[in-house]
């Protein structure tokens, strides 16, 4: 009966994405969206994949990491420059999706690097660590002599195209909710809840954060080469400090439970300045205020007004 | 010759930072949280001072105390307003939260004070002491006494008196602390008053190594004054003066003797070699994990 539904809910799942997909085509195809509205489809995909892929870490793991805008930085120019040197000579389709295994895999190995010895410290050590880790990399994007400098990397080949970042976040959105009810996503959330205990359940704390960590970061080089073959044009700046908060507040505001809420909220963040705008200059001012009011309602035990505890009494 | 020049500038730029980075320090210590708006008072601080100076024409030594005062205002006021509600909540909720306070104040100022870098008043006209062929600016030497009285006194202050007892108790254990009877609240308040006037007076002498501010300024020197802190191991005060004036002192002879624009690179990828060898950073307890 179980194995039914699921089956069921998967397909089910399946139809909408397609159905989704099929209406946002069209939508753009016929020139029913506007522009701006259809540049904004770009963010808001980036912006899901880079969330859902820090949730992994953030949310299942526990682990705080505040330099997630260097491995998306890593995986945009790795991507990036393999394009770039690859265009005459590999077809479109080839190359693209070599160009996404590039920037994931660079990512990955980076992450791995600093993992091997990052998981002997806990908890602020760790966000520091990652922290120092996203200027460091900012600072070497800028100096090093094949990046372009800080006037930027030009000329990427402009491959990211709207179906292939639609069908990316969907992938991204499974592959995060199969991991959450895996066997790996159940060790994570063990070692997240109590780190003690997991390990002497057996299961290999340090072995486990190293492999969240590798998954979050070749994620979020996916992300960076998605942003480079858009945009066409990388500078070192995008990928700042502010970069991997922004990603962060998304996820925390999604509550760190699941998947499907963590998406939610990267597509509300990002459209939320866009709405704002008709504030002019206390758009960031506005949104500010929501963050910490959210935070502070979020995280208050509200007393229930004295009408409704009566009835309830009375009932 | 160049490196004495170094040297000075280093441990210029080092108090600096040993003044941000008690700030970080304490706070973490007794409130349990990363203040990530601690860097933006910091820009409070400077920012006030230019507006005092140039607007209203105040005398710059008066102009430090009135910042400091408005500094304080401002740290206490963020800490009942938004810290304090969040007191028994994930320190995840409070990091965002104070993510949420720097966002603010950095868009307030903006809003107020325009976006583009102003000009710090110059304050010190003394001229240079010469001793030899090294040339001491007087700005600098002044930094550097009044980084190391303010040290003092809050040293003497957290390790001699009845309230820095109190501090230290609430550190240890808060629950503890409460039972005996230490008003934890006005004890988190007055951390948080400590903290901030250390970081107006950092804005102040940021203000006059760098010549500029503006609504920005505050979050390069808070995230390196947090990695100090975090170097010298975040909780001890002893720690964050010793992190500061090394972070200080790296910095600078590496922007002299191999690369200005790597600087930031090699800065921090020391602070992670220093992690790596020593976890709990340079004078930072090792905790032990209690089942």
């Amino acid at each position: 009966m179980n194995h039914l539904w699921r089956k069921k809910k998967f397909f089910l799942g399946g139809l909408f994405t397609l159905l989704l997909f099929v209406l946002m085509h069209s939508l753009i195809q016929s020139g029913l969206v506007s522009r701006h509205i259809q540049s904004l489809s770009v963010p808001v995909g980036l912006n899901m994949i880079l969330a859902l892929s820090l949730f992994l870490l953030v949310g299942m793991l526990g682990e705080l990491s505040l330099g997630h805008a260097g491995f998306m930085s890593i995986g945009a120019y790795a991507g990036g420059l393999f394009s770039k040197a690859m265009v005459q000579v590999i077809p479109v389709w080839i190359r693209f999706p070599l160009a996404l295994c590039v920037g994931a895999l660079v990512a990955a190995l980076l992450a791995l690097l600093l993992s091997v010895p990052v998981f002997r410290l806990k908890g602020d050590y760790l966000a520091i660590v990652t922290l120092a880790f996203g200027e460091i990399v900012r600072s070497l994007v800028i100096n090093l002599p094949f990046t372009g400098g800080a006037a930027g990397l030009k000329g990427i080949p402009k491959d990211t195209s709207f179906s292939f970042l639609y069908w990316i976040v969907v992938f991204t959105i499974w592959l995060t909710m199969w991991i959450y009810s895996s066997k790996i996503g159940l060790e994570w959330r063990a070692i997240r809840d109590n780190a003690i205990a997991a390990e002497a359940c057996g299961i290999p704390v340090v072995s486990r954060k190293r492999t969240a960590f590798v998954v979050t970061a070749s994620l979020a080089g996916v992300a960076g080469v998605l942003y480079s073959h858009h945009y066409s044009i990388l500078t070192a700046e995008v990928f700042g400090f502010n970069r991997s908060i922004e990603v962060l507040v998304m996820v925390v505001l999604g509550g760190l439970e699941s998947a499907i809420a963590t998406a939610v909220s990267a597509f509300f963040l990002t459209i939320a300045p866009e709405m704002l705008r008709f504030l002019n200059q206390y758009r960031m001012l506005i949104y500010s205020l929501v963050l910490i009011i959210v935070m502070i309602g979020r995280n208050t035990q509200w007393e229930k007004p004295k009408w409704f505890q009566q009835r309830r009494e009375n009932a | 010759m160049a490196f004495v020049i170094a040297m000075i500038n280093g441990i210029n730029l080092g108090s600096i930072y040993a003044l941000i980075a008690l700030g970080y320090t304490m706070v973490y210590g007794i409130a349990k949280m990363l203040n990530f708006a601690h860097g933006d008072v910091i820009m409070a601080g400077a920012l006030s001072v230019v507006v005092l100076v140039q607007q209203f024409h105040v005398h710059p030594a008066l102009s430090i105390f009135i910042s400091v005062i408005f500094c304080v205002a401002l740290g206490v006021l963020t800490e009942k307003i938004a810290y304090k509600p969040l007191r028994n909540s994930s320190s995840l909720s409070v990091l965002i939260t104070a993510i949420g306070v720097s966002y603010l104040m950095q868009n307030l100022a903006q809003i107020l004070f325009g976006s583009s870098l102003r000009s710090f008043p110059k304050v010190f006209r003394w001229p240079s002491v010469i001793l030899g062929s090294v040339e001491f600016k007087m700005d600098r030497v002044i930094t550097i006494v009044v980084t190391f009285i303010l040290m003092f006194f809050v040293l003497w202050f957290v390790y001699r008196t009845k309230i820095g007892l109190a501090m230290r108790a609430v550190a240890q254990d808060r629950e503890a602390a409460m039972l005996m009877g230490v008003p934890i609240d006005r004890i988190i308040s007055i951390t948080f008053a400590i903290g901030a006037a250390l970081a107006a007076v950092a804005g102040f002498f940021y203000g006059v190594a760098y010549g500029f501010v503006g609504p920005y300024s505050g979050s390069m020197p808070g995230i390196k004054a947090f990695t100090a802190a975090v170097f010298g191991g975040i909780g001890s005060i002893p720690g964050a003066i010793l992190g500061g004036f090394l972070l200080g002192l790296a910095e600078s002879m590496v922007k002299t003797f191999i690369s200005s624009e790597l600087s930031d690179a090699i800065v921090f990828g020391l602070l992670i070699v220093v992690l790596l060898i020593k976890p709990t950073g340079l004078l930072g307890k090792e905790i032990r994990d209690k089942v």
